[in-house]
């Protein structure tokens, strides 16, 4: 099989799903006739007609709205946020409606919300962010932010077939820029479960989503130095996988977490938190992070280069912890 | 076109209303003892909205109450003790103690889905589950409430929009009890009929006297039968009254006591006890055991509720995620077949065939019409009782004043039909305006002439 981007693999997962279970419905703004904003629904329609791609008003309260419903009916929607910026404005559908509906009254919500997000691509204040966050600090969700086409197709199906509200994130940096052969069998890859992509016994890195990418980069530099970095990915943020970043950091003794979001409030701070309760002993340096500035995603090119963590804010970051 | 009642089903109705407002008083004495965990919301003068819209649905088809539709949940077969239970946090409740008040539901069994505090967010859900029910075919209809307040909502809006673009089997009430909290609802909404706001999305709307569970009811049911024939959403609203403030707490001092006077003279149980003498349908005898066998319900669901216990500390951990404790089954009444391909397989395009070009002889044309004929072109009405009629003359209601809105419903209903005269094999006018079947063509009927936005006291000749 030729290797398909990540793109690709995303749309896979929901084709074969659908192809699999005629539960499983999509719903969301452009995704029928124009195949989605990114083209990740593109022949949907197509294939499934119009009572299963289901293209709605500019209504983002509706679309989730609606999936909780069809999801109370036994149905598995599969919405689309356009961009994941405008998941703001369904906060209220998704943190009280979705989050709080099993816990409250045992009502399972099956549901997945999708969409393009991250920067590094000028989309802007409103086409880039990272709003995880506020999803991460929210019981009832499961939160999911893959970085390889593998897992994005193998975390997609394990969403769908999930009986809570599921929140895949996808990184629109990239759906065209890494391409990977996947397996022809049908495979699922477990929510709650982050994986180590490099061995290394100096540091470790946890990362996830496209600075995961940037960290193994900047791995592969710091080889060059002598300091070998172990990289942590998370793929799910909620369940977070505390034991594999213990163990890790356990075996290197050195924490450095880096990510695209924000840098107050950003998952370093719940992972340093983390580290100090089940492995302060272990640490032989401070816990330091890389992430975005505490700004919105400005748009002109040189603005947004200067907000966004790069390789060599991670080297040389790398390097300082290395010292301890 | 609905069905008499029979004698049965018209005790049903005394029933569920009764037992509504006997449960309220308990809950309101319980409230005093300090056994009620949190606020009180009561239902008074609310019963037969809830009853007649909720009695109006089969088994099969699915609710979402508001604060105030305890009535629905009974009539959906849920027990006062489950009510009681729930304002006294207790772990043998439906949510063991995690929510409150009408805060449940039971999506396999009753079909119920739980309300949550923000006001109109279940509009957009509901929608949800009427499309999915229609896509498995199980021909359901769903159906929600919603306050006067509540339509100022975003929720609320978005909602209505995307069931009216899907034509979904959605029956929205709109309980128009004049407070939303403490702001009177000329305060909240500009326009005099709550209805109105069924033309923004092109459905069919009511208007019904929410005090007279007969009206109520019959409106309801042919609002059921048209979203279960796939002739989409449809707005019912309910005039009706909040008897008491917001919760307990509240004394509803901003309610001008003439206002409770005048509604309380139109209670809903009281006047639909005088019908059922009047009709003969049943006698004091009937009515006295009936009240017993409520009084006996109430003290033993009471007995049971105070037997149980709080929920045990731990269970507060428990139940965040569904980990397979519950399961996920679409009920199919459908061929799978249908909906995968190759049966599934369409043609990936739009039909498009206004272009949307700008004509402006006959855009004033239809705008005149619109504006004469009480709708747009899309605009099907459905009316009940007081529909027609409110097409009075517009007021100027600069400040909105909360005596002069108590005097818009006296108005309406006066003129309104007894509901009596209904049940005689004749059509009622809703009945002879949907066989008309307006299709966007002006309604004859409509006389008296309004002016859209609902404001200004402009006839045609004042805006010429």
């Amino acid at each position: 099989m030729a290797p398909v981007t990540m793109l690709e693999a995303i749309r896979q997962a929901i084709f074969e799903e659908m192809e699999r279970d005629p539960t499983v419905v999509a719903i969301g703004e452009d995704i029928g006739v124009y195949g989605g904003a990114f083209k990740v629904t593109a022949g949907l329609l197509e294939r499934f007609g119009w009572e299963r791609v289901i293209d709605t008003p500019i209504s983002e309260t509706a679309i989730i709205g609606a999936a909780v419903g069809m999801g109370y009916q036994g149905l598995r929607p599969i919405a689309e946020l356009q961009f994941i910026d405008f998941i703001a404005c369904c906060f209220n559908q998704i943190t009280n409606f979705a989050a709080k509906s099993h816990y409250r009254w045992g009502a399972p919500v099956p549901m997945v919300m999708r969409g393009p997000s991250g920067g590094g691509v000028h989309g802007g204040p409103f086409h880039s962010a990272n709003p995880e966050m506020y999803f991460v600090h929210t019981p009832g969700l499961k939160v999911i932010y893959p970085s390889t086409a593998y897992d994005a197709k193998g975390l997609l199906k394990s969403a769908i077939r999930d009986n809570n509200p599921v929140l895949f994130f996808e990184h629109k940096f990239l759906y065209r820029r890494i391409k990977e052969e996947l397996p022809t069998e049908d495979y699922t890859v477990p929510i709650g479960k982050a994986i180590v992509r490099r061995e290394g016994r100096d540091l470790t890195i946890v990362t996830y989503a496209a600075m995961m990418h940037t960290s193994l980069e900047a791995a592969e530099e710091l080889a060059k130095e002598g300091i070998e970095a172990e990289v942590v990915d998370l793929r799910t943020l909620l369940p977070l996988d505390k034991e594999t970043i213990l163990q890790s950091v356990k075996k290197t003794n050195k924490l450095l977490i880096v990510h695209e979001d924000t840098r107050t409030g950003g998952i370093a701070g719940e992972i340093a938190a983390v580290a100090c309760e089940g492995a302060f002993e272990d640490l032989d340096g401070p816990i330091l992070r890389v992430t975005a500035k505490d700004t919105p995603v400005p748009f002109s090119p040189p603005l947004e280069e200067r907000f966004l963590p790069n390789k060599n804010d991670v080297i040389s970051t790398a390097r300082e912890l290395a010292q301890y | 076109m609905s069905q008499p009642l029979t004698r049965e089903q018209h005790l049903d109705l005394y029933y569920y209303m009764k037992l509504n407002r006997m449960l309220d008083e308990q809950l309101v004495r319980l409230f005093r003892q300090n056994v009620v965990v949190g606020g009180l919301y009561s239902n008074l003068g609310q019963e037969a909205t809830s009853v007649g819209t909720a009695y109006a649905l089969e088994k099969r088809d699915w609710i979402a109450p508001m604060i105030r539709n305890v009535g629905g949940l009974l009539v959906k077969g849920y027990k006062p003790r489950d009510i009681l239970m729930q304002y006294m946090a207790r772990v043998d409740s439906p949510t063991m103690g995690k929510d409150g008040t009408s805060h449940f539901g039971d999506i396999k069994v009753r079909h119920v889905v739980s309300p949550i505090s923000m006001l109109g967010d279940l509009v957009p859900v509901m929608a949800g589950v009427a499309i999915g029910g229609r896509y498995l075919g199980q021909n359901i209809v769903a159906m929600t409430w919603v306050g006067d307040g509540a339509t100022s909502t975003g929720a609320f809006h978005e909602g209505m929009n995307f069931a009216a673009t899907q034509h979904a089997p959605l029956v929205l009430v709109v309980e128009n009890n004049q407070w939303a909290y403490s702001t009177p609802v000329a305060k909240q909404v500009p326009i005099h009929d709550l209805a109105d706001r069924a033309k923004a999305y092109g459905i069919a709307s009511a208007i019904v006297d929410g005090n007279d569970v007969m009206a109520v009811y019959q409106t309801t049911k042919e609002a059921v039968n048209r979203c279960r024939a796939g002739k989409g959403p449809v707005l019912i609203e309910s005039k009706t009254m909040r008897m008491k403030g917001h919760a307990q707490h509240d004394a509803a001092e901003y309610v001008p006591k003439e206002m409770f006077k005048y509604w309380e003279a139109r209670d809903p149980i009281a006047r639909y006890e005088k019908y059922l003498t009047e009709n003969k349908i049943w006698d004091e005898k009937t009515k006295k055991e009936l009240d017993a066998r409520i009084d006996k319900e109430l003290k033993e669901d009471l007995e049971f509720a105070e037997k149980s216990p709080l929920p045990p500390p731990e269970l507060a951990e428990q139940g965040v995620y569904c980990d397979g404790c519950h399961t996920v089954e679409a009920v199919w009444n459908r061929s799978k077949a249908e909906v995968t391909p190759p049966k599934s397989s369409v043609k990936p395009e739009w039909e498009v065939t206004d272009f949307g070009g700008f004509d402006l002889a006959s855009t004033m044309a239809k705008q005149s019409a619109a504006a004469g004929e009480n709708g747009g072109k899309d605009a099907r009405i459905i009316s009940q009782g007081t529909h027609k009629n409110t097409a009075h003359k517009p007021q100027q209601r600069p400040n909105g004043g909360a005596a002069k809105s108590a005097q818009h419903p006296a108005r309406n209903f006066e003129r309104q039909q007894p509901a009596s005269q209904k049940f005689k094999g004749q059509k009622s006018p809703s009945q002879r305006m949907m066989d008309q079947k307006t299709n966007g063509q002006p309604e004859k009927s409509s006389a008296v002439a309004r002016v859209p936005f609902g404001r200004g006291p402009k006839g045609k000749e004042g805006r010429k």
